[in-house]
């Protein structure tokens, strides 16, 4: 393995941790629908979406309509829309592997995508795309395992998934090396605990839209920088 | 039987709205990327995303109040971990392991 290899494994390594048993278990029960479990690895190659695929999983026991399938689908990945927004001036890479990270950029993949932030040359634009293909590759082994052993597995990993929570923690650490500003974060914890506390099913959708709408209402005064107010 | 062209359907409507919410805001906005209220959303967004993302992957934990304790002490130690060494890897790995340690020894609460 050259470098840039090795270190987009070492940077991936805890969304392995989160994708494989997140996959397994959505394969288990996708594989309860009765169908082929290679429609499930199909799942996780084009649609690549955690909850997404798991709501794809109701709707296709309740033989919803595809008109519902978009709509739903549309609102439920809704905060994806926002992590194109902030990644717009730093996705440097061009043509089909430009298309490619943007086709794969669930939440994890942001979130490492996110701290590559700084600095733009070629060898970063290669460690974007590695670990955009490692991440999808973890996930489409996971749908696949889980649809392909059904409920025979027994998890003596309970708790292995903690590895997603555990990579969150991190990159909110790391964000505040780069962002010095502790209002920023108190009021993203404030806006989430608000929103689980209003609907706990609809939280991230809830608390994005509201955390964009302050952002975009601070705009020319930020409420936190005490030099903006007004 | 049908149902195979059904679940296909499905799979490629799913597809394409994952893909749309994805690609929109470059599809829509890359001509503006430049513009002073994109660069502000760039600038602060990433932060607030990354603190909703932790409470969203503690949502069960934080609702429930089940394995909130486990929850708490393992991030308890991801943070002191990565504050002192710096090492996100080493961060992530011990309070993992920690919570697994935790949850499967401890009786659920």
């Amino acid at each position: 393995m050259t470098e840039p290899d090795r270190s987009a494994f070492r940077l991936s390594l805890p969304v392995l941790f989160g994708y494989i048993p997140l996959g397994i278990a959505f394969g288990v029960l996708f594989s309860e629908l009765g169908y082929h479990w290679l429609y499930a690895t199909l799942m996780g190659v084009v649609i690549y979406a955690g909850a997404g695929q798991f709501l794809a999983v109701g709707l296709l026991a309740n033989h919803a309509g595809l008109v519902e399938v978009f709509v739903a689908t549309l609102l439920l990945n809704a905060r994806h829309m926002v992590y194109g927004l902030s990644l717009l001036s730093t996705l440097s890479l061009r043509g089909p592997r430009r298309w490619y990270l943007i086709y794969a950029l669930t939440d994890e993949t942001y979130s490492l995508l996110s701290m590559l932030q700084a600095g733009c040359d070629r060898s970063r634009t290669r460690l974007q795309f590695k670990l955009a293909l490692l991440n999808h590759l973890y996930w489409v082994i996971g749908c696949t395992l889980g649809a392909w052993l059904g409920g025979q597995i027994g998890f003596s990993t309970a708790g292995i998934e903690f590895a997603l929570p555990a990579l969150f923690m991190v990159l909110t650490l790391e964000q505040y090396r780069a962002v010095r500003r502790p209002g920023v974060f108190i009021l993203a914890l404030a806006i989430g605990l608000l929103a689980l506390l209003i609907s706990a099913d609809n939280m991230l959708l809830l608390s994005i839209g509201m955390a964009v709408s302050l952002l975009i209402m601070a705009k020319g005064g930020a409420p936190w920088d005490r030099r903006r107010i007004f | 039987m049908g149902s195979t062209a059904y679940l296909l359907s499905v799979i490629a409507v799913a597809a394409l709205a994952t893909f749309l919410t994805r690609a929109l805001p470059f599809l829509l906005l890359y001509r503006w990327a430049q513009h002073p209220l994109l660069q502000h959303l760039g600038r602060y967004l990433p932060p607030v995303l990354m603190v909703l993302l932790l409470l969203y992957a503690l949502k069960d934990a934080l609702v429930s109040g089940q394995y909130l304790l486990p929850s708490l002490l393992s991030l308890a130690l991801v943070t002191a971990l990565q504050l002192l060494l710096r090492n996100p890897l080493l961060s992530i790995l011990s309070g993992t392991g920690l919570y697994m340690l935790l949850i499967q020894t401890l009786p659920p609460g």
